[in-house]
């Protein structure tokens, strides 16, 4: 059974395919990138999995059930978690407030307007838990919109983490970091993988992070599929560095 | 850089918080002890609550759900017109009216309120308009039922019955003040509340975030008809107070015009801060009542002076207070 699957999967805005008959399956536990040119499709393919809109054709499954026609809330419940290229947070809230939020959803609590001791208390452990393991605890108290952009990334990551999720969609988490923040960030997503065991979908530029953390790699181009395998095979695929590594690299 | 500021104190926000708290309670508790000094009388300050609790309901909506609504003095006139509708034609309980004027409100906000959640921005807001204009049109033109253009006469709020006590609020305006204090602060004390809960930081979420809110599992159309909903039933209070008061309903208290006139209280005050609705509609009530007896241009005034809130102080009125305080 895979965790993830798509099934002839296709999105057409206006003239413009931007996703063309992507089937794919992702593994429990596996960490799976997806690389590919700029406009190669995978944000795109990001909003198919997550409802963001409805594909034009095809399937998506999550552990054999079809999901397609399923809200995006709806599909947060079933335990997809997933942050975006350009970070969405809650500004004017507190790092400890933007996560509490997203822990006492996924406890089923957003309608509530009391908790009780011990759901509060296991809220709390769940954010305080998820404070520490970004690395964020220090700075719990601080709004959300006056941090580091780096930071701000990993508080993204942090609030769909306290989601618990089953599947975990990270778009692109070290766009617009140095160095030293990308480290740290990919640090954070081999310790989900290795340690929490996530499965995760990882779409991203560093060819240095995709290579060092996937287990498995797919090539998008033009919205397609080019090439899917292991790093190794994707690093000697002829047609993949013809197509991206060779000038991407 | 407010939000900077925010930040940095974030520890001290909630002491500052109760202060506010605090001074507004004192203030409104003995108000018929300082009020005749300044030169105002009870009646007023019966109005300025009125008005500052619909100002709340409102920014329920539009400062802590982050939607605007143009239309709400639909949801305030129709408590007005249940309220004294139901003295008129149905019982002289004030209690009973007071609780028609609520649901009446509620009620048509949680049903429009499913019908337009879905939509956003400006879209919202002018659906907003239109149903309360529909109103409007309705209490205008049934004149053997609402009065019509003339408005709705002949009840008047009755004295409160507890068991063998009998609370004069009909002829005594210091009673009716504190009658109108208690609703308020029941009123404001659940907004509060709510906003505390999880449920209020979904609310929250979905001010800051909306998409972000949506990728966490949160129904966000169904969080803005719910919040909605809520505020409308505040706003239906209000109303309720507001044939009260006067012993009067009349059309325009449906119109848009005073939907707009809200709007300016809420933003005037500070629609962030929790109380700044009421201080809003403290500085508005006020002007109104004391620039109209020197000019029939007050609104005039009114306008300059949002305008130059809005220009200089975006947080509104208490966000220029709280800034003093913090530096
Ligand atoms: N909502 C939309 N409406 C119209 N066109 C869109 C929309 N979203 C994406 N596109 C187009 O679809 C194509 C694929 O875009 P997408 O964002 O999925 O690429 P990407 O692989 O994520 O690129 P990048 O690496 O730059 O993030 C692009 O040509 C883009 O302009
Ligand atoms: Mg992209």
């Amino acid at each position: 059974m895979s965790m993830l699957q798509a099934r002839g999967l296709t999105k057409t805005f206006g003239s413009l395919v931007a996703v063309k008959d992507v089937s794919l399956s992702v593994a429990p536990g596996e960490l799976r990138a997806i690389i590919g040119p700029n406009g190669a499709g995978k944000t795109t393919f990001f909003n198919l999995i997550t409802g963001f809109f409805p594909p034009t054709a095809g399937q998506i499954l999550v552990e054999d059930h079809d999901i397609t026609r399923l809200s995006a809330h709806q599909r947060v419940k079933l335990g997809m978690g997933r942050t975006f290229q350009i970070t969405e947070i809650f500004p004017e809230l507190t790092v400890r407030e933007n996560i509490r939020i997203a822990a006492e959803v996924a406890a089923g609590f957003g309608l509530h307007m009391w908790l009780g001791r011990s759901n509060a208390a296991r809220v709390r452990e769940r954010v305080e838990e998820t404070l520490a393991l970004t690395g964020l605890s220090a700075k719990a108290g601080r709004l959300v919109g006056e941090l580091a952009h780096g930071d701000q990334r990993a508080a993204e990551i942090a609030m769909a983490l306290a989601l618990k999720p089953r599947l975990l969609l990270l778009d692109e988490p070290t766009a617009g970091m140095g160095e030293q923040e990308t480290y740290q960030i990919a640090g954070l997503i081999r310790r989900l993988h290795r340690d929490s065991r996530y499965t995760i979908v990882l779409i991203e530029h560093d060819m240095r992070v995709v290579f060092n953390l996937a287990d498995r790699i797919t090539v998008l181009d033009q919205g397609h599929p080019l090439a899917d395998g292991t790093p190794e095979e994707i690093a000697a695929d002829p047609a993949v560095q013809a197509a991206y590594l060779g000038h991407a690299a | 850089m407010s939000v900077a500021i925010a930040g940095v104190a974030s520890r001290r926000r909630g002491e500052r918080d109760w202060l506010t708290t605090a001074v507004i309670a004192l203030a409104l508790l003995t108000v018929p002890l300082w009020l005749p000094w300044v030169g105002g009388y009870t009646a007023l300050a019966s109005h300025v609550l009125v008005m500052g609790l619909v100002a709340m309901a409102l920014n329920f909506l539009l400062g802590f759900t982050g939607v605007m609504s143009f239309g709400h003095a639909a949801y305030f006139g129709l408590g007005a017109y249940g309220t004294g509708l139901t003295l008129r034609y149905v019982s002289d309980s004030t209690m009973l009216a007071l609780l028609a004027g609520i649901l009446l409100g509620g009620i048509a906000g949680t049903v429009l309120g499913a019908l337009i959640a879905r939509r956003r921005g400006v879209y919202f807001a002018m659906v907003t308009i239109a149903f309360g204009q529909i109103f409007y049109y309705i209490a205008y033109s049934w004149n053997d039922f609402t009065g019509g253009y003339d408005g709705l006469r002949g009840f008047s709020r009755q004295p409160l019955q507890i068991g063998p006590l009998v609370i004069d609020i009909q002829n005594n305006g210091t009673l009716f003040y504190y009658f109108v204090l208690t609703v308020f602060a029941v009123s404001v004390a659940l907004m509060a509340f709510i906003l505390a809960s999880p449920f209020g930081r979904t609310l929250l979420a979905i001010r800051e975030n909306q998409r972000r809110a949506r990728f966490l599992g949160i129904p966000v159309d169904r969080h803005i008809w719910l919040s909605f909903s809520i505020s409308c039933f505040f706003a239906g209070t209000a109303g309720a107070l507001y044939a009260l008061l006067n012993n009067f309903a009349d059309p325009t208290a449906l119109h848009y015009s005073l939907s707009g006139e809200i709007v300016i209280m809420v933003v005037m005050g500070g629609m962030r801060a929790f109380w700044g609705p009421l201080v809003g509609a403290a500085v508005f009530v006020v002007l109104q009542d004391y620039v109209s007896s020197m000019t029939v241009n007050w609104m005039s005034f009114i306008g300059l002076m949002f305008v130059a809130v809005v220009l200089f102080f975006p947080r509104g009125l208490l966000g220029i207070l709280r800034r003093r305080r913090e530096a």
